[in-house]
């Protein structure tokens, strides 16, 4: 698909890709993750184009990271977040996006508590949106450098892999975008969760519900956690954090079932000995850290394909 | 009514008859099989060949939001609406500010509507159940009655106390009304923005089961078989509800049950795009949940249709969907919508014209618009087939918040008198 332009305006979920134009971004990604490596971390190829960091929700790393990988290919990043914003004096999102418009950036990454938020942006901007997590809808440059991180793993191959996703799977934009990319790459995607954290109609997903842990960790090749939020208990969906950590944390004896050579993963930031033991968080199998480094080469990757609108090859 | 003009109305369609209907001082004149009438000397001719003749219809539930949102539609727009709609008759619940929980406003607002519509649409306005809505104390429903109100409800605020709705079932029987109820668990519905199923799973969105809604709809049956008493539920949406409902009936339960346009036609997948313009409270189902209510209508499960016009301003709904206010409005559309449902053959014209008129007249005791010699001319003219555009040509409502704005719909009102005057 090299040279010819990209047909996306935003990208909005994992589920505007084709699995070829994911894979494209993944292979984009191997290309800029070469750069991050380099003594002098900087070139020129989004040079005066301009990305807005509309982070209207809490975030270290994804902001982080799209701000690194905006600097990293010389673009210009700016930061806006809810507080210390007019967003606290009441301004409508709506607004708050018309404002950002009118100073024309070429990309306006936006993070916010609202399913919906970011198709609300696309709907009414003519820059591109990139969804960097909209309530428990969608988060989709976490999905495709989770996928970056396994297809590095696997040398490129995903089908007949089985990825097994652990924790608050209802209220978690990560879980949802990565079982509709995984499952898209070929991958068979296992979910456990105690049933008060699965959606209510999870059989519809394109996953399998597992009902234990182990059964979800029976030979799979990836085990990724989610973080539990610590309001879930308050809402009445768990009875408390002992319990949870007694039943449903993912340990040393949950890796030594999967398969040989399996990995561990956690989008962040972990709880450490509520949804993911110590050991397991710091055990060489854990890829934690490189999903981390993956991130800046997968928002490389898609800073220039949105920021260029084209998927020709990267001027690196 | 001296004054009042005169109307020459010809071939019209009236219960699959050609008529013609000559209206003079405000009344129906005369009426007979088409060419057997000789227009009286001034008469305006309204031609109606092609044209369908039903009584003004009833609509039981709506939000006129006035007084205190007069921003999202006051009584004047509101009955405006209604008119060109083809309802001679709208039920306006007491969600407004203040509530409607006593004479003073029940009067103000009856007197708004006489000003600004002298010959109708007549405003029932349907009192507090209690106190300010606030589910505590009953509200003065003899007080009520009295200044004017047709029934009683806590629609919007739907009352979690079941001691206090068996007692509010039984005091309002007192007075002759009947009660109805806004079916929903509040704890099953906190912080929900649509159904429960396949999409809002998909999507993110919290959403609310059916359950919520059929709950409080066995409850109100079983107050309503024990206490021997009527109960009216409103706007019902689902299944279980319409299953329940269809049970009680066949016991003999004196269950009396509405729906609305939108649960027939649409479902959940039109909140796939997070158009806060489909967001109403109960929400819109999952196909089964259609495919089941439209059967239940079929089999005359429910009593009656109601638009549950809930206007919005555009400022509230451009807004993600978990920020915006439950509501659709409807006046306008639900006509036509419904009539769609006689063309394909779901129901008869009779059963069409039982729930949007006989019906609601019967069950809250209201004044039914006879379509004969020497009635009240109510009556409106109805274009089975003529195309027309949902937009600000079209609508009178103050609001726009609705998931038909900007589609061509079939069937419109054409014509509409009340109290012989013509108002559309």
């Amino acid at each position: 698909m090299s040279d010819k332009p990209w047909p996306h305006k935003d990208l909005l979920d994992v589920t505007d890709l084709t699995p070829s134009e994911a894979l494209h971004i993944l292979r984009t990604a191997e290309q800029f993750q070469e750069i991050n490596a380099r003594p002098i971390k900087k070139v020129p190829t989004l040079r005066g184009k301009s990305v807005v960091l509309f982070f209207a929700e809490d975030s270290t790393r994804t902001r982080l990271s799209f701000d690194v990988a905006g600097k990293r290919l010389s673009a210009d990043t700016f930061s806006l977040s809810k507080s210390g914003s007019s967003m606290n004096k009441g301004e409508t999102l709506k607004d708050t996006a018309l404002t950002l418009q009118a100073m024309s950036p070429d990309i306006i990454v936006i993070r916010h508590s609202s399913s919906g938020a970011a198709a609300f942006l696309a709907q009414r901007l003519e820059c591109s949106v990139v969804n960097a997590g909209d309530g428990w809808h969608a988060h989709p440059t976490q999905a495709l450098l989770d996928a970056f991180t396994l297809y590095q793993q696997w040398g490129g191959n995903f089908a007949g892999k089985t990825v097994s996703i652990f924790g608050d799977i209802a209220h978690s934009r990560v879980a949802r975008s990565n079982v509709m990319l995984l499952s898209r790459l070929g991958v068979n995607v296992r979910l456990f969760a105690p049933r008060t954290l699965l959606p209510a109609h999870v059989s519809t997903w394109p996953a399998t519900v597992c009902h234990t842990l182990e059964e979800a960790a029976e030979g799979a090749d990836a085990l990724m956690c989610l973080r539990l939020q610590l309001e879930r208990q308050q809402a009445g969906l768990l009875p408390d954090l002992r319990e949870y950590a007694t039943r449903f944390c993912l340990g040393q004896r949950h890796l030594a079932m999967a398969a040989p050579g399996a990995v561990i993963m956690h989008p962040g930031p972990i709880n450490r000995g509520i949804e993911i033991s110590s050991e397991l968080a710091d055990a060489p199998q854990s890829r934690i850290l490189d999903q981390v480094a993956a991130g800046v080469a997968t928002r490389m990757a898609l800073l220039f394909i949105y920021g260029s609108r084209s998927s020709g090859p990267a001027e690196t | 009514m001296t004054n009042a003009p005169a109307y020459y109305i010809t071939q019209a369609q009236y219960k699959g008859a050609l008529v013609d209907v000559v209206v003079t001082g405000g009344r129906i004149a005369a009426m007979g099989p088409a060419g057997s009438l000789t227009p009286p000397q001034g008469a305006e001719t309204v031609n109606a060949a092609g044209l369908l003749l039903f009584p003004s219809f009833i609509d039981a539930h709506v939000h006129l939001r006035d007084p205190g949102y007069t921003y999202k539609e006051d009584i004047a727009s509101g009955l405006c609406a209604a008119a060109y709609g083809g309802f001679g008759g709208v039920m306006a619940m007491a969600n407004t500010s203040p509530v409607n929980d006593n004479a003073t406003i029940t009067e103000s607002m009856l007197e708004k509507a006489r000003l600004h519509w002298p010959h109708g649409p007549v405003l029932y306005p349907i009192g507090a159940l209690t106190v300010g809505l606030e589910g505590k104390e009953l509200a003065p429903m003899g007080e009520l009655a009295d200044a004017g109100c047709s029934a009683f409800s806590n629609d919007g605020r739907p009352v979690e106390n079941t001691e206090l709705f068996r007692r509010a079932m039984e005091y309002a029987a007192q007075f002759g009304k009947v009660v109805i109820d806004h079916c929903e668990d509040p704890y099953l519905a906190k912080g929900t923005h649509m159904n429960e199923g396949e999409v809002s799973s998909r999507i993110g969105v919290k959403g609310q089961s059916t359950v919520a809604e059929a709950l409080h709809v066995a409850r109100d049956i079983l107050l309503a078989e024990y206490l021997n008493l009527p109960v009216h539920l409103a706007h019902i949406s689902c299944r279980q509800s319409a299953e329940l409902i269809a049970a009680a009936k066949k016991k003999g339960v004196k269950v009396t049950a509405e729906t609305c346009p939108h649960y027939l036609l649409l479902d959940e997948t039109a909140l796939e795009t997070y158009d806060s313009n489909a967001k109403m409270n109960p929400p819109l189902r999952p196909k089964a949940d259609v495919e089941f209510m439209r059967k239940a209508v079929q089999e005359g499960v429910f009593d009656m249709f109601v638009t549950d016009h809930a206007p919005h301003a555009p400022h509230e709904k451009e807004h993600p969907l978990d920020h915006t206010p439950n509501g659709i409005i409807g006046l306008e559309t639900a006509v036509t919508l419904t009539y769609g449902l006689v063309r394909e053959g779901l129901i008869t014209e009779e059963a069409f014209i039982r729930m949007w008129h006989d019906n609601p007249v019967a069950v809250f005791g209201l004044t039914p618009n006879k379509v004969e010699t020497g009635a009240p001319a109510c009556f409106f003219l109805f274009h089975p087939t003529q195309e027309w555009v949902v937009g600000p040509e079209t609508s009178h409502s103050k609001s726009r918040n609705t998931p038909y704005w900007g589609k061509t719909l079939q069937g419109k009102v054409t014509a509409h008198f009340l109290q012989g005057v013509r108002v559309v």
